[in-house]
């Protein structure tokens, strides 16, 4: 019996989210007393496997095999499953990515393992092993307990933090066989904007609403944004008018976030807007409408016109900062 | 080309989430349901390959009767006709069993998902489908395209998209821009009521797990407010108070 966790690279690198997920491992396996064994999967420099030590990793399987260079969720799922039967892992942990979320169910399929996926909590052992998640798009937490001699748990960024708990590592060579059935997507190309924080990630997020205008306005959203390295956000409204692409819109049918800080600027506060941002530890609202509803659950709350809090906030950061 | 869509029954989203039983069970007293929005996306993008291919949709869904009125809602937006595999959706392992189960005799070309349900939001059913299956799935895309036999689909990752390419038949979780959701028009509505729907009995599937609890989230302490002309005494509170930049 032992904990293995999946460490997802991006680019030979390692995010805070990946370094989450060793640390909540690591709980995991101190809970049950056992040790904790990481899988890598593609490219990744051996110091960088290291680093998987400070959070409690004492062992790493790299897979380096040419085939499996770019993210093919069917090939890694029979890798993962490999690696959890190689070290008789009977609790899988990985980040609830969006790979991620391609990847959790067909590990769990393939282990016959229960999934727990957007845990927020360690797992509770008194009576079952159950794990607290977010549900109904964030409007409630459901606690899930699993009755499979394996498990499979997918933790949510920004749930648990990263907790540094040294271990000494070894890293292993892992070459496990792959089937060509397994490789018939093909990864054509990919896109990522290296110089933004993903909103998914991101312990800040900076977020306007229908109070903003239209597109030309968003300036200064992405000023304020940069300064605090936070993410950009829009409403439904607003991604939906095109104001802003889909992939930023938060809420119950866009993406459910829970950063540290969140702002939200002329964003009144609908119940569905609510559901994906309120599990944000800090909430600031800055509306013109007094009885906007955003403001019963934001911790600080600006009643004014956008158009001249704003700056006076980015000035203010400005100041903060020098 | 056959395309197959799975939908779910889920309670609309301005539904204030409450639980009895102890907070065991959801509160089903006066909520409305609706198809999942996620799954609207893929049933509309499923009526456009459709459409371009002549292909049939049909959609399928795991659940009691109750659940009729959001099949029929789903035929009205578009789909041929609907299956309903007769039991109540435990989780997704259960789910995923049944459709994968449904499909393996019934050839579908393609089998599309929303991305999650926005209930319990698992975004587990297209994988376990495809793993099941032993295809190809991708999860949470914003666009397909299909020529009849390759399909070339971007996936949402972050900070970004991935294209990848799939020949032969896939699973796919549809998020926002895949495609406008269709809504269903008064024809589509009339047409609805005759269009077939077949009632499939469940195969047994072993339990791995159950929800046990459920909680709401704490109510979060009243709002501080700053008066718009000292706006920049925002950035003090946060700092030194909030502790968050």
């Amino acid at each position: 019996m032992s904990v293995l966790v999946y460490v997802e690279q991006v680019e030979g690198k390692f995010k805070k989210s990946v370094f989450e997920a060793v640390s909540y491992a690591k709980a995991i396996a101190d809970q049950q007393g056992t040790s904790l064994s990481a899988i890598s999967i593609g490219n990744v420099a051996d110091t960088e496997l290291n680093e998987l030590g400070k959070y409690g990793a004492s062992k790493v399987l790299k897979v380096e095999a040419d085939q499996l260079k770019n993210f093919i969720n069917q090939a890694y799922a029979s890798v993962i499953a490999e690696a959890a039967k190689k070290e008789g892992a009977n609790i899988v942990v990985l980040s609830n990515s969006f790979s991620g979320k391609g990847l959790a169910p067909r590990v769990a399929v393939k282990l016959k393992a229960g999934l727990v996926d957007g845990a927020v909590e360690l797992p509770t052992t008194d009576g079952g092993f159950s794990v607290k998640k977010t549900a109904f798009s964030g409007k409630a937490f459901a606690v899930a307990t699993l009755t499979s001699e394996n498990k499979v748990i997918a933790l949510n960024p920004n749930a648990f933090g990263v907790k540094e708990n040294a271990a000494s590592i070894a890293i292993e060579t892992f070459n496990p066989e792959v089937k060509a059935s397994d490789l018939t997507a093909i990864v054509k190309e990919i896109v990522r904007a290296t110089n933004k924080v993903s909103l998914p990630d991101a312990e800040v997020v900076v977020s306007g609403g229908r109070g903003l205008k239209g597109p030309e306005n968003w300036g200064m959203v992405e000023e304020l944004a940069d300064l605090l390295g936070a993410a950009t956000a829009c409403s439904k409204p607003v991604s939906d008018a095109d104001w802003r692409p889909h992939s930023e819109h938060v809420g119950q049918t866009g993406i459910a976030i829970s950063p540290n800080l969140y702002i939200a600027i002329g964003i009144s506060g609908a119940i569905q807007h609510l559901a994906g941002v309120s599990s944000s530890k800090v909430i600031v609202v800055i509306n013109k409408d007094p009885e906007a509803p955003f403001f019963k659950v934001a911790d600080y709350g600006i009643v004014g016109d956008a158009f001249e809090v704003v700056p006076k906030i980015i000035a203010a950061l400005k100041a903060h900062k020098a | 080309m056959k395309i197959l869509v799975c939908i779910s029954n889920v309670p609309d989203t301005t539904t204030k989430i409450t639980f009895t039983g102890d907070n065991t069970e959801f509160n089903t007293a006066g909520v409305q349901y609706i198809v999942n929005p996620y799954d609207e996306i893929a049933l509309s993008r499923a009526i456009e390959l459709a459409e371009d291919g002549k292909g049939t949709v049909t959609v399928i869904n795991v659940g009691e009767a109750a659940t009729d009125p959001t099949i029929r809602k789903a035929l009205a937006i578009g789909a041929d006709d609907a299956v309903r595999i007769n039991a109540a959706p435990r989780d997704a392992y259960f789910v995923a069993t049944q459709i994968a189960e449904y499909a393996k005799s019934n050839e579908f070309d393609i089998i599309l998902c929303g991305r999650e349900s926005i209930d319990y939001n698992g975004s587990q059913v297209a994988a376990m489908v495809g793993e099941l299956l032993d295809i190809p799935s991708i999860s949470i895309i914003k666009k397909l395209d299909y020529d009849g036999s390759t399909a070339t689909i971007e996936r949402e990752i972050e900070g970004g998209k991935e294209v990848v390419s799939v020949t032969g038949k896939f699973v796919a979780s549809c998020a926002e821009g895949t495609a406008e959701a269709k809504i269903p028009n008064m024809r589509g509505i009339m047409s609805a009521r005759t269009k077939p729907l077949q009632v499939v009995e469940a195969v047994a599937v072993e339990e791995v797990g159950k929800i046990s609890k459920f909680e709401t989230p704490a109510p979060r302490g009243s709002v501080k407010l700053i008066p718009a002309e000292s706006a920049e005494e925002l950035i003090g509170l946060l700092h030194s108070e909030a502790k968050v930049i």
